[in-house]
């Protein structure tokens, strides 16, 4: 795609004044900062434009950075506030505290029901993975079948729209009962609320396939195969891909509930595992962790829908 | 020259919420070989209804409908369509717009090569080659549509059906366009209706004119034959005697007889 490598250049740009703070690396980076257009000092004249430069993109990074900064310190000094007098949350020192002892050694491992944060959230996600994977591979052919041909929605709608709106815990003790373990069980629930979106954002898309390709499609005669591979396949990429965010949105919340019920090793077990040990602050951690997970899924997701929108036509 | 398309008392009536709604009726038209004609006609009277069902998009309710002697029973590729919208895909380049046409038609007898080689000389003939490796958002509007020709030119039709195809561009794009499209059809040949509501273009453009009356159930009202000789200049004919009495022939039949009705009103 064209369009990621136009992206690169405006990114590589920005870097480069701050590159050139760096002496040894100023002299490759001289001829993008326009030696020319500033001559008047000739002794300066390497320096000058380039710590201008760097101000410049430092004085914009810190428009971008400050405001969320201030509502990020006023969180904190909130939460300070409100912990002063109390014994039972803890201040924000104390967690930060806390927080860089668990964080020295995230990934230790002391037997399968003493773990250190890393491998706790790395089940969770990977028990996302699988869930989301399999959500994926029946959901997607499915919401193909539903939007292309209009009795296989009818026939199907009803019972969707009577088992989409039931919490996915609900299918918890189905999972047990099924897989007889609970590890496949939390899975499941993963799987059951990730369906659903995946069906019905792929079959809405099919469905808002515009007309005027299907026609072009009808007049060139094009077999079923080229149909799907040329034409409802990406017209319906960007619908998949709103599908997958919502989906794996739901998933991460929905499996630190799993979890807590399943037990087993993952972020969710581990704060009733520390509300079991009455260590609050870990469990405030715990809330910081999967928060920041759950943005990063969220942009990453968002990231790769960008890479496939299409332009306005 | 034998009659490519035959049209005998086709009707349309569509199935609408309110009940039965019929577009067209008792429509007769016969097309011969290498013939350019235009339908025209106001706003919502049918003009893309008939077009759709030369194409196969729709078929009649009445009526018969015969291309080359065959019954049509659906869309072919030996009847391309240029659409008012262009509809090139988005997520394929425009060398690419045109191959998946150019396969389709030709991809079991000839080789990779040579159906390159038609999609590029297909681009060529509408002066796109080297927007082939573009997008269709990173063109113009005229070029789109340009594009969309070359796909339609690229099939090797035996009719090609254009529905408004110069509709939403500027004038000067229009005109040029209208001359390219003279050019390449002298050059190929081909069998054209193209639909219009431009007075102008249809009487340079066209041998004949079918003027259709305002729905609902519109028919054809008046077939004018167009006798002025090409290549046609469209300096010269803007005086030119016949061209003017042609014109006020199509805006009478228009304006003066079959003014446009507002059904709100
Ligand atoms: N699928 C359909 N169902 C019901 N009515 C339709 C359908 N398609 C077209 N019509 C009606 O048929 C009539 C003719 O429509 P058509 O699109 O052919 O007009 P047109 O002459 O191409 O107009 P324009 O110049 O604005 O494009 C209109 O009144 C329209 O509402
Ligand atoms: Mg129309």
């Amino acid at each position: 795609m064209s369009a990621a490598i136009i992206k690169l250049e405006p990114a590589s740009g920005s870097v480069q004044p701050h590159s050139t703070e760096n002496p040894s690396s100023s002299a490759g980076a001289k001829p993008m900062i326009q030696i020319d257009a500033t001559p008047a000092r000739v002794d300066q004249v390497s320096r000058k434009p380039a710590t201008e430069l760097a101000s410049a993109w430092a004085r914009s990074v810190l428009r971008a950075a400050l405001p969320p900064i201030m509502g990020l310190a006023l969180f904190i000094g909130l939460w300070a506030l409100g912990t002063m007098g109390s014994q039972r949350i803890p201040s924000p020192a104390v967690v930060w505290q806390a927080a860089s002892v668990i964080f020295a050694d995230p990934f230790y491992y002391n037997g399968p029901n003493d773990q250190g944060i890393g491998w706790n959230v790395l089940s969770s996600l990977r028990r996302v993975g699988i869930g989301f994977g399999i959500a994926a591979a029946i959901g997607i052919p499915l919401g193909f079948l539903l939007g292309r041909f209009a009795v296989m929605n009818s026939m199907m709608s009803p019972v969707i729209s009577l088992l989409r709106p039931v919490s996915p815990l609900a299918w918890l003790p189905i999972g047990l009962l099924v897989f007889k373990a609970a590890d496949p069980a939390a899975t499941w629930t993963i799987f059951i609320c990730s369906v659903w979106p995946m069906i019905i954002n792929t079959a809405v898309g099919v469905q808002r396939v515009p007309q005027d390709y299907l026609n072009v499609a009808r007049v060139l005669n094009l077999s079923e195969w080229k149909i799907a591979t040329k034409i409802l396949f990406p017209a319906v990429l960007p619908y998949m891909l709103t599908g997958v965010r919502l989906s794996v949105s739901t998933a991460w919340l929905v499996i630190v509930a799993a979890e807590m019920l399943t037990g087993g090793v993952g972020i969710g077990f581990w704060v009733w595992d520390e509300w079991n040990n009455l260590k609050v602050e870990h469990i405030i951690i715990a809330i910081f962790v999967i928060g920041t997970v759950g943005l990063l899924l969220e942009q990453a997701l968002l990231w790769i829908a960008r890479r496939f929108q299409y332009g306005n036509t | 020259m034998g009659k490519i398309l035959q049209i005998e008392n086709v009707g349309m009536r569509f199935a609408t919420r309110k009940g039965p709604f019929v577009a067209l009726r008792n429509i007769d038209l016969s097309i011969e070989e290498g013939e350019f004609v235009s339908l025209i006609g106001h706003s919502g009277c049918g003009k893309s209804t008939l077009l759709n069902l030369i194409a196969g998009l729709l078929l009649p309710t009445e009526g018969i409908m015969l291309c080359a002697g065959r019954e049509v029973a659906g869309p072919g590729p030996e009847r391309a369509v240029v659409f008012q919208n262009h509809s090139l895909l988005p997520w394929l380049t425009c060398f690419e717009n045109v191959y998946l046409a150019v396969e389709r038609v030709f991809g079991r007898k000839e080789g990779k090569e040579k159906l390159k080689n038609r999609a590029r000389a297909a681009l060529d003939m509408v002066q796109l080659s080297h927007a082939e490796a573009k997008y269709p958002h990173e063109i113009s509007g005229g070029m789109k549509q340009r594009v969309g020709i070359a796909r339609a030119l690229a099939m090797e039709p035996r009719i090609l059906l254009l529905d408004e195809p110069f509709g939403a561009l500027d004038a000067l794009t229009r005109a040029y366009l209208q001359d390219e499209l003279l050019k390449i059809v002298a050059r190929t040949r081909s069998t054209v209706v193209m639909v219009t509501h431009d007075v102008d273009e249809a009487v340079l453009l066209s041998d004949r004119i079918a003027m259709m009356t305002n729905g609902p159930s519109a028919m054809i009202g008046e077939i004018l034959a167009v006798d002025l000789a090409r290549p046609r200049n469209r300096v010269e004919l803007a005086e030119d005697k016949r061209y003017l009495h042609y014109r006020k022939e199509v805006i009478d039949f228009l304006y003066t007889r079959h003014g446009f009705v507002d059904k709100a009103a």
